[in-house]
């Protein structure tokens, strides 16, 4: 392979695994496993086969454009320093892997587990791969986002859901100041790409605005490596199935942060700005950290607490300033995440085998799992510092760094002393883990005889610690040249002389060591029985202090303030949203028109006084159109309270004096579309009129509430009045100027030449602007579906379940009646309405394929005829009810619906075919018998799809409401699923 | 002409507009119909006014001056069909909103309660 695939490998793979592991059924979890341990693997190799490619310093690099009008491309590069937490990533994950397939519970959705943890994988990739600032700053929030799953995996704890909602807010929060940063180091230097950044350090430094952007980066770096004061979220975050805070708490994420710091440090590396503030969160984090651990009862509390402490130390090593510093901090987070990751695996088996990692309830462990208690003694003396072990090595690395830079550093003399302290500290809590949990007494306090774990289990812990053991010993040949490679890609090829040996002589960090050693042993005999029955479980120190504490505080200002917004400038009522809905848009409507001056200058203005001459007789007909078609809509109005019958058939009445304005003004087209449609919406709201409640005008309101009413009414009226004086104004005053071309000529030249339609309107739909009509159709669809959706677990309310009066009377009529029956006097009433709705049945459906087959060159077209089809059934449906039709017909409107989509959608694709764009038509001319001379166009199989698809939608709707009156509420007295719990 | 029409745009604007601020869930769906009707005939009215005009085109004749402006009939043409379909949504979220709450008032209970 060559190596831009190796590299897109190692950088995709685990992505391409997650998708494919997440579509794994919910019990496989040994297939999960597998496929995730095949992914780690394969990409290790691929990794290791790009190893000699660069181990004299070489950059790789491989660039895709991403987006190139914003000079952002998308660039992997792999440089030494990559190379080396790369292999962090991919080695320690596919230990983790190993071991998780043996800790997750077969009860849980582990596939899932897996595909979070691929997908971290490849984001970690991702952020170690960048050499794009922002594509970075996209794989950051990646981690974010998938740690926040990983955290929150066992969903149904809360504790879970809080400690992933911490660790996302704090860290996002980061992610959010690493973009702005990155964007003004971006502006400064004048380009994204990561080698030109760290290449410009002097011009970067030169300009004002680095301070902040530093600033901001280190924000980034020490909320995702947990530094004080952001550290609190990561005990939280130790809710997680333990692989994760193996994983994700221990070897990874967390070092994400210290990968940022280590690639910012060429550029901002010795300002003093960096200095003080590296090195002192780092201080602050050390002493901290390791203070907390010495407390907990919890193991992984404990490691959590000195996982934050050696956090500190490397990032206080970063911020010493010195390139040994920096080699020391490198090859800690190699030491660190070998020990700690072992660590972690060893609390997981412990809590998995004996059912509890309280170190209260733990001792003499010994006994049942005495090879875990090897590994994690070796795994905890190396977190200690034990010399033989790869701690011991970088620790005194650290110890002597502190002395070297204390007589330049701000911290001078607290830097030794913190460091021995510190140190001491983690002597202490090492010894503590170790002691209170493998030793002592047989524990009695546990809820089943713990045993030790199955063999694989254990593998990976064991490929740790024998890799913590090698590399005390043989640390010059085996970590030296991933080292060495790591700073020469950070620092160039000068190295300053550093010795990877084990014996340094008899100097001041030995002997620093040796009273670390002697005084943590020393307080752990002293103290230890103290510390460990101390009932608080935690340290002793200021709670107020506590960053958790503020964060929660933080967090519970906040939403008390969301919530005093909402109380004061929200309303809940609709009426007053949709008042203020309506003023301001006229207020916007006359400032605009203000603005622009578009009615008072231009030639005329708005002329009030009519045309000269007479009015004639047309005109004074159209007139008395309109006194009957306003006086309609004025007493709709009026009566749409107490009479809504009354106020349907007015708004028909308006409805029908639009409709002949339509005609009237030439534009047939619309006449028709809108005569079917006011048919079928009349019919829909007399449908609805059945469910709404009786309201009758005589309900007596306290006066205020009266004065309140009426008060509203005349701001209500006052607005309206605004609106529809304003409308008409603008409607007169663009109707008296002179029209503007604008397309109509070339829609009038190309209809018929392009499209073979004379009739402009159709041909504008269903040609020209076909994919609007087809945006359409697809909004009339989902209507129906949503509306289909929503009436299909509906149920009325229990008021308007009895039969109507009028229903009710008839029927008693009719059984007082001799000889007839209840029912008799409706059949007899409907007996020549449905004969002749019955027969109109076959008429209506000639009058839409007329419609239909006409629409291209006279008035007609696909919405006019669709609707009337619908008519036809509606007409079945009224005449005879809804079992009497369903009885006979098979109307599968959901079908009708999907098939005018899909006959919509062929009817564009098959433009492709030759070679056009989407929804060109063709047409041709052919005589049929019968039928003459016809167009026949793929856009009439377009306008069949429209035909079908407004059937569909009308008659679902329709449908759906007239079936409402079969239904009955539940069995159980809820009146609808909406109140049930 | 184009007077009456501006007028019977505001009349039916105006008419829907207090149906709108109305609180029962009917009064607004009435409103928003004849809101409908309104803003339909103020587009269509955008494109001028021409009584007679021949509804297709002739062979031959190809002066735009002759038809009446097929753009705003399009747009409206689809404007009718959507909000026939704005309607019956509006229709059947009211009814589901009576069924639920027990009230037809907008907000979903009584002023007062």
């Amino acid at each position: 392979m060559t190596v831009s695939a190796l590299l897109l490998v190692i950088l995709a793979l685990p992505f391409v695994g997650a998708v494919i592991a997440a579509a794994l059924p919910r019990h496989a979890r040994t297939r999960a496993a597998v496929l995730s341990w095949g992914v780690a693997l394969f990409s290790v190799g691929c990794l290791a086969l790009l190893w000699p490619r660069f181990n004299d310093g070489e950059v790789l690099r491989q660039t895709i454009p991403w987006l190139p009008s914003l000079g952002v491309e998308f660039v992997l590069r792999l440089d030494g320093l990559s190379w080396l937490f790369s292999a962090l990533v991919l080695g320690i994950g596919a230990l983790v892997v190993l071991y998780a397939r043996y800790y997750m519970s077969p009860k849980d959705p582990v596939p899932r587990f897996f595909s979070f943890l691929l997908a971290f994988m490849g984001a970690m990739q991702g952020v170690v791969l960048s050499g794009n600032l922002i594509q970075l700053v996209v794989f950051w929030e990646l981690t974010s986002l998938f740690s926040f799953l990983l955290i929150g995996y066992w969903n149904q704890n809360p504790l879970a859901r809080e400690g992933a909602r911490m660790a996302l807010t704090v860290t996002a929060t980061g992610g959010l100041a690493l973009l702005v940063g990155m964007v003004l180091l971006g502006k400064i230097v004048g380009s994204y790409d990561l080698d030109v950044v760290l290449n410009s350090r002097e011009a970067i430094l030169a300009d004002p605005l680095h301070l902040p952007a530093m600033g901001l980066i280190l924000v980034a770096a020490m909320t995702k490596s947990a530094q004080f004061p952001f550290h609190f979220w990561l005990p939280r975050a130790m809710a997680a199935p333990t692989p994760v805070s193996a994983y994700l708490h221990s070897a990874t994420l967390v070092k994400a942060g210290v990968f940022l710091l280590i690639l910012m440090w060429p550029v901002f590396g010795q300002t003093p700005m960096w200095l003080m503030v590296v090195s002192g969160a780092g201080l602050a984090t050390l002493m901290i950290g390791a203070w907390c651990a010495i407390f907990q009862h919890d193991l992984k509390g404990l490691l959590a607490y000195s996982t934050i402490s050696h956090l500190g130390l490397i990032v206080l090593l970063l911020g010493l300033g010195s390139e040994l510093a920096l080699i020391a901090a490198l090859f800690h987070v190699v030491n660190h995440a070998t020990f700690k990751a072992s660590l972690f695996m060893a609390a997981g088996i412990i809590d998995h085998e004996a059912g509890s990692r309280d170190m209260r309830k733990l001792s003499g462990l010994i006994r049942f799992m005495p090879f875990t208690a090897a590994l994690a003694m070796v795994a905890a003396a190396a977190m200690a510092g034990v010399p033989l072990l790869n701690g011991f090595l970088s620790k005194e690395m650290f110890l002597a760094e502190t002395l070297a830079g204390a007589d330049a550093h701000p911290f001078a003399l607290l830097l030794p002393v913190g460091a021995t302290v510190a140190r001491a500290f983690s002597v202490l809590y090492s010894l503590r883990f170790i002691h209170t949990t493998f030793f002592g007494a047989a524990p009695t306090e546990l809820d089943r005889i713990p045993h030790g774990p199955p063999v694989w289990m254990r593998r990976p812990v064991e490929v740790l610690v024998f890799l913590c053991l090698l590399v005390g010993v043989f640390p010059a040949v085996t970590v030296g040249p991933f080292l060495h490679s790591a700073a020469v890609s950070v620092l160039g090829y000068d190295l300053p002389y550093y010795s990877l040996a084990i014996w340094h002589g008899f100097n001041l960090p030995l002997l620093m060591s040796v009273l670390a050693l002697g005084g943590g042993v020393a307080a752990y005999l002293v103290f230890g029985r103290r510390i460990n029955t101390n009932p608080r479980g935690g340290p002793w120190g200021p709670k107020r202090l506590n960053g958790g504490y503020l964060f929660e505080r933080i967090m519970t200002t906040a939403s008390r303030g969301a919530e005093l917004t909402v109380r004061t400038l929200g309303a809940e009522r609709l009426q007053p949203q949709l008042r203020l809905i309506v003023i301001v848009s006229v207020v916007i409507a006359a400032l605009a028109g203000g603005l622009t001056g578009g009615l008072t200058s231009g030639r005329g203005g708005v002329a009030l006084a009519a045309p000269g001459g007479a009015p004639d007789l047309n005109t004074l007909a159209f007139a008395l159109l309109w006194m009957v078609g306003g006086a309609c809509a004025v007493a709709a109005a009026w009566q749409a309270k107490y009479h809504r019958l009354a106020a349907v058939v007015l708004m028909g009445g308006a409805g029908l004096a639009s409709c002949l304005s339509f005609l009237w003004l030439s534009a047939p087209d619309l006449a028709i579309t809108q005569l079917v449609v006011e048919i079928v919406t009349t019919v829909l709201l007399l449908l609805g009129l059945r469910w709404l409640p009786k309201r009758l005008d005589t309900i007596a309101a306290p006066e205020a509430a009266r004065r309140r009413a009426r008060r509203r009414r005349w701001i209500d009226l006052a607005v309206a009045g605004v609106v529809g004086a304003g409308l008409a104004t603008v409607a007169y005053a663009v109707m008296t100027r002179p029209a503007v071309e604008g397309v109509t000529r070339f829609y009038v030249e190309h209809a018929y030449s392009e499209a073979g339609g004379r009739n402009l309107v159709n041909v504008i739909l269903v040609d020209f602007r076909a994919f609007d009509t087809f945006g359409e159709l697809t909004v009339l669809g989902v209507v129906g579906l949503t509306v289909f959706a929503l009436l299909r677990r509906f149920r009325p309310h229990r008021d308007s379940l009895s039969d109507p009066a009028q229903k009710r009377m008839r029927e008693a009529s009719d059984d007082a009646a001799a000889g007839r029956s209840g029912g008799d006097r409706l059949q007899d009433t409907l007996l020549i309405p449905r004969v002749v709705m019955r027969w109109m049945f076959p008429f209506i459906i000639l009058l839409a394929v007329h419609l239909l087959l006409r629409g291209h060159d006279l008035p007609g077209g696909g919405f006019a005829a669709g609707v009337a089809l619908s008519i036809a059934f509606i007409l079945q449906y009224m005449a005879f009810g809804a079992r009497w039709v369903e009885d006979r017909l098979s109307i599968r409107p959901l079908a009708w619906v999907g098939a005018g989509l899909l006959i919509a959608i062929l009817a564009g694709a098959g433009a492709w075919a030759y070679g056009r764009p989407f929804l060109t038509s063709a047409y041709h001319y052919v005589d049929l018998p019968l039928l003459g001379r016809l167009p026949l166009s793929s856009a009439l199989v377009f306008d069949l799809g429209v035909v079908a698809l407004v059937l569909g939608s009308t008659v679902l709707i329709l449908i759906a409401l007239a079936h409402q009156s079969l239904r009955r509420p539940r069995e159980d007295g809820a009146a609808s699923p909406g109140e049930g719990p | 002409m184009a007077l009456i029409l501006a007028l019977a745009i505001g009349v039916l604007a105006a008419a829907g507009t207090w149906l709108l601020l109305r609180p029962r869930t009917f009064q607004v769906i009435i409103g928003l119909c004849l809101l409908s009707y309104a803003v339909n005939i103020f587009i269509f009215s955008m494109g001028r006014l021409k009584s007679a005009a021949p509804p297709v085109t002739a062979a031959g004749l190809e002066d735009p001056a002759l038809y009446a402006d097929p753009t705003p009939q399009a747009l409206v043409l689809t404007a009718i069909v959507i909000s026939f379909a704005l309607t019956a949504l509006f229709l059947v979220v009211l009814l589901a909103s009576r069924g639920v709450t027990g009230s037809d008032h907008v907000d979903g209970r009584e002023p007062g309660s």
